[in-house]
């Protein structure tokens, strides 16, 4: 999961991580105290876990109370990339010097732990300029390295002192809670020389969620995903009519692909794990009759072991207890499948032998 | 570099060439135990599991069970182990075979934390072993060894090596290439986690030399980037065997994990679009379905006849 900015940065606190004064609400009333406490100029930061948030104009500048009830309620209608505001954060404005950039990323090709780090920093990582790349194995970095890479970067001084302890803490929590991804960008040095963390991107490893009971309060879900996670799926929620289900998260995203290339609209990528049962099924279809525009269901399934006679009976047992009244396009590859075509000739579930022929059929079924 | 068919089949005049024992780490439980059944039928070899605290016991009435890797080594002599259990007990699994001298090690758990899987290839790298996955279906070389949970219809003995990140997607591509005639000499399951045992540049490296090799399948997905450094390799090596690759998730939305762990986009990281332009570069077609693989791998053997 990626956290919010100010999450983030409450995990930096907890480090030790120079941070500006901020303090996040979640409605105005809340808002208009903290912004008397902070006291202004201040900046209103969106909290939304995706990037492009300054180009979407979800940071703003605030010198007083007029320019506060004017963009507080702006910024907090904003959508960016899909994703609405789930707080907004009151930082204190900051004078600075020079903007850096600092990350430790696991490096999947190196299958290792990577520093990456720049003068220029305050862009997105693809336009960051001249990188400086450290491969720090399990993600410990050594007095000397973090000095290295200050000297690389030319930093001098208290700068280079604070940029060294920061870089030692950063790789400190990335070990200690796992991370995936942690960056600061951008890292500033202030007038007085002192480095600061003005963003925070933190990426966890979600397999690890086990170790980490301290994390979970982060841990944002809807029901839906809820639901599929205690059922063993993994579900993504998407803007189109059709739902896709299958097993395996290739086949789906395949299945994804091959609907999209056709013209249809995939409404969530369903993958109810390796194997399919009646019940697994069952529970498929109801979780997908709780996601609201779907017209249409896609299924598809490479049984390999699995009788395709125990998905139909999952179909027909959804009908019988009114779970859905949609049509379903179905390719089920594995053992008795003309037993169960047969079972489902008078369901509105249609069997096909090939995906293409299901996805076809569903396009031309379900046009808006 | 692994000689993947010597661990797999040992040498010609070997007591145990084309006979290779393997171990099943958690063979009581319930996924273990369906798996063990299922190798057994095709043929693999299995001469032990291991349960803590079941040792003693036989499962199907001929395979014992110890209570640790390092009883079922001694009294097997097994290099190949293959792990069932839940994904948070893997690096102390992983960790006592590598450590009882086990060389080929098959990690089926999804969910194992990164950090796990880095410390056990850290360990792998020091003790000279392979790790297949994790999340990973296996391995097999068809109709002689299956080490994996892969279904065995899909898959028919040939001159193909099909090297895959998904595995549902393996068992598709396999079965379209057998209805096409075309065989398999090898399928390899790289996992769908962000870090894997066996890269796809390391499964390349393990086929690309097989002598009588007919064709290369690859079979990837979104995120990362190990199908643009293939490419770059196959590119590198000037490697001409005809190839097809096949990448899945050319729909899916950016920052969105799409059931894989390893597979999601990360701003550009990752994108289907950059994969299929390197194989392009590569002079690899892409299939836009599974079903097209077999198609464009006929008209590639057809060029360089």
């Amino acid at each position: 999961m990626q956290l919010l900015e100010f999450q983030a940065k409450e995990l930096f606190r907890e480090y030790g991580i120079n941070l500006l004064e901020s303090i996040s609400s979640t409605n105005i009333e809340e808002g208009r105290k903290h912004a008397k406490e902070l006291g202004y100029p201040f900046v209103i930061k969106i909290q939304v876990p995706v990037g492009g948030r300054g180009k979407a104009g979800g940071i703003q500048k605030c010198q007083n109370d007029d320019e506060f009830e004017l963009k507080y309620p702006q910024v907090m209608d904003l959508t960016i990339k899909g994703e609405k505001a789930r707080a907004i954060l009151l930082e204190k404005m900051a004078d600075i010097k020079k903007e850096l950039y600092l990350s430790i990323f696991l490096n999947r090709s190196k299958r290792c732990y990577t520093i990456i780090a720049s003068a220029e920093g305050g862009v997105e990582i693809e336009s960051v300029k001249n990188q400086i790349i450290k491969e720090i194995g399990l993600g410990d970095v050594s007095d000397e390295l973090a000095k290295e890479v200050a000297k690389e970067m030319k930093l001098e001084g208290k700068t280079a002192e604070q940029f060294v302890d920061t870089l030692k803490k950063l790789s400190k929590l990335t070990i200690e809670k796992e991370a995936e991804l942690v960056e600061i960008n951008p890292l500033a040095i202030m007038q007085d020389d002192s480095v600061m963390a003005l963003d925070g991107k933190f990426v966890t490893d979600d397999n690890s969620n086990f170790r980490h009971a301290e994390l979970q309060k982060y841990q944002e879900k809807t029901d839906n995903e809820i639901q599929a996670e205690k059922s063993g799926f993994s579900l993504v929620e998407l803007d189109g009519n059709i739902a896709v289900v299958g097993n395996g998260a290739g086949l789906v995203m395949s299945t994804l692909d091959m609907l999209s290339d056709n013209g249809g609209k995939p409404a969530c990528f369903l993958d109810v794990g390796g194997g399919a049962t009646t019940e697994s099924v069952y529970e498929a279809l109801t979780l997908i009759s709780r996601l609201p525009k779907v017209k249409g269901i896609l299924v598809n399934l490479y049984g390999g072991i699995v009788k395709t006679t125990v998905v139909a009976e999952a179909f027909l047992q959804a009908y019988e207890n009114n779970l859905i009244d949609l049509p379903v396009f179905s390719r089920l590859k594995g053992t008795e499948s003309e037993k169960a075509k047969e079972m489902l000739k008078d369901s509105r579930t249609n069997i096909f032998d090939s995906v293409e022929e299901a996805i076809n059929a569903a396009v031309m079924g379900i046009k808006k | 570099m692994t000689d993947i068919f010597e661990l797999l089949k040992g040498k010609p005049g070997d007591p145990d060439y084309e006979n290779k024992g393997v171990i099943v780490q958690g063979i009581t439980g319930a996924y273990g135990s369906l798996h063990a059944k299922q190798m057994i039928a095709y043929g693999t070899n299995v001469v032990a599991g291991v349960t803590p605290g079941k040792g003693g016991q036989k499962f199907e009435d001929k395979v014992p069970v110890f209570n640790t890797m390092q009883e079922a080594v001694d009294a097997t002599n097994a290099k190949i182990s293959i792990i069932f259990v839940p994904a948070k007990f893997f690096l102390s699994a992983a960790k006592e075979a590598l450590e009882s001298g086990i060389k080929l090690l098959v990690a089926i758990p999804e969910h194992v934390p990164i950090r796990d899987t880095m410390e056990t290839l850290d360990l792998a790298n020091k003790k000279g072993a392979t790790i297949i996955g994790p999340n990973t279906p296996g391995i097999m070389i068809p109709e002689l060894i299956k080490i994996g949970i892969m279904p065995p219809m899909p898959f028919k003995a040939g001159k193909i090596a099909v090297l895959s990140k998904s595995g549902t997607l393996l068992y598709e591509i396999s079965d379209a290439l057998t209805t096409a005639g075309f065989g398999q000499s090898i399928t390899i399951g790289i996992g769908g986690d962000p870090v894997n045992g066996t890269r796809l540049i390391d499964a390349f490296e393990m086929v690309k030399d097989i002598p009588d090799m007919e064709g290369l399948v690859i079979v990837g997905e979104i995120g990362g980037d190990s199908e643009e450094i293939l490419a770059q390799r196959i590119i590198d090596i000037g490697f001409n065997k005809p190839t097809v690759a096949y990448i899945a998730g050319r729909a899916a939305p950016k920052e969105k994990r799409m059931g894989h762990a390893g597979a999601i986009i990360m701003g550009n990281y990752g994108s289907a679009e950059s994969k299929v332009s390197m194989f392009n570069k590569a002079n690899i077609p892409v299939a836009k379905r599974p079903a097209e693989v077999p198609v464009l791998l006929a008209g590639k053997m057809e060029k360089s006849d």
